[in-house]
């Protein structure tokens, strides 16, 4: 424990951070935990609540599985993973009933399943079982807050164009829908999730030239 | 009687479609749709799963975890409420009987079991399976046979989805498509309108 003297936040551990904000973006670029990421999306606040869920999920499941990488033998490495994060879960979840009853009625079952979204999963295979806890919560952090941002932001245009308010507040305002504005009902189905999602990766790849896939 | 578990059954492949209505499953949905022979393995291993899991799981659910469900044991537990275990319960069912379709699969088709490689693990963690089994939860089937009617139709409705998605992309690998579109960016557009045609299904009542 001598030879890593890095500073807490050295540049790589920065990276961690950010890098799956755009460049490895967990949903647009990793393709994983689209599941919830869609069906939760039709007002901000389940969004929110749900990214911050997964968030707190993460970030301890992947120190508690960087804790334990050298104890766990790799046979039973996914079954101790998914208890690690069924447990996790099911506080959050029990936290979400007793604080936030409306939401997490809201939510129904994709509280529950946090448990097979695919990124905590990968993430603990791809990361937390070869590294240290610190940057173990870093890269938790990272990933789970890039696949937040993008909930967000559809949540945001199908709450704006769908219903005409954002977070539950009117923002468009009353004289607009009496010169015949009306609130876009396509934006509220859930197919728009997909198109919203699908219209987010293509200018991110416009901008990003590098993420263009070949076929 | 079997009206009704035919109603159930239709409505969980058309109308609650797995991919269409709820996004479950999407992640082997995107990455195992290229082609149609290896998609249609997929899907034929998550209709067996979930045809499996979701009646185990009902009687678990009846006759373990809801509350005065252990009623039958003795009468001092009315009032004893386990449904906070149901996640990590409903996941080890689901863990052991992907090994299981795992090792049938290895042992009458090779071929598939390679194409699909890595695939058959990751069904433990589809969505599709979990929330499968967390609908019937929700839903609260009167009896096993309405459960496992509704567990076959909803691998049926992915089986249908992902083979779709799967012919379409075939044919979209010669279109002239925009750079940044191309892979993903398409297929969750197409999946977007197979999704508002499936909604045309809407309409019916059962």
């Amino acid at each position: 424990m001598s030879a890593e003297k890095e500073p807490l936040f050295s540049s790589k551990n920065i990276k961690l951070l950010t890098e799956p904000m755009n460049d490895s973006n967990p949903i647009t670029v990793q393709v994983l935990g689209i599941c919830s990421a869609l069906a939760v999306t039709v007002k901000i606040k389940p969004a929110f609540v749900l990214a911050i869920a997964v968030v707190i999920v993460m970030a301890v499941s992947n120190v508690v599985i960087s804790l334990l990488r050298k104890t766990v033998p790799p046979r039973i490495r996914i079954i101790v993973q998914l208890v690690v994060i069924a447990a996790m879960v099911i506080l959050v979840d029990q936290v979400l009933k007793a604080f936030l009853f409306d939401v997490s009625k809201q939510l129904s079952v994709f509280v529950g399943l946090i448990i097979t979204n695919c990124i905590i999963m990968g993430r603990l295979e791809a990361f937390a079982l070869s590294n240290k806890p610190w940057p173990a919560f870093l890269d938790g952090i990272g990933n789970a807050s890039g696949y937040g941002v993008i909930l967000i932001i559809v949540a945001f245009f199908r709450e704006l164009l769908g219903s005409g308010t954002v977070w539950g507040f009117q923002v468009i305002p009353e004289s607009v829908y009496n010169f015949g504005y009306e609130n876009n009902g396509l934006m509220i189905l859930p197919p728009m999730a997909l198109i919203v999602v699908g219209a987010i990766i293509w200018i991110q790849r416009a901008k990003n030239k590098k993420l263009v896939e070949s076929n | 009687m079997m009206e009704n578990l035919v109603n159930i059954f239709v409505k969980s492949v058309f109308i609650d479609n797995m991919i269409f209505a709820y996004f479950l499953g999407m992640c082997s949905y995107l990455a195992v749709s290229k082609t149609v022979k290896t998609s249609t393995g997929l899907g034929i291993a998550v209709i067996f799963v979930l045809g499996f899991t979701v009646p185990i799981d009902y009687l678990i659910h009846n006759f373990l975890l809801r509350e005065g469900a252990l009623v039958w044991l003795s009468p001092k537990f009315a009032d004893v409420d386990l449904s906070f275990l149901s996640f990590i319960i409903f996941i080890a069912v689901i863990a052991s009987m992907v090994q299981l379709v795992e090792m049938i699969i290895e042992k009458f088709s090779p071929t598939l079991y390679n194409s699909l490689g890595i695939f058959l693990p990751l069904i433990a963690v589809n969505c599709a399976i979990l929330g499968g089994s967390l609908f019937m939860q929700e839903r609260d089937y009167n009896n096993i046979a309405e459960a496992t009617a509704f567990g076959l139709g909803s691998g049926l409705g992915w089986f249908l989805a992902i083979v779709g998605i799967a012919a379409i992309r075939e044919k979209i690998r010669y279109s002239n498509i925009p750079d940044p579109l191309k892979g993903l960016g398409i297929t969750f557009i197409i999946t977007g309108l197979m999704g508002i045609a499936f909604m045309g299904f809407m309409g019916i009542k059962l």
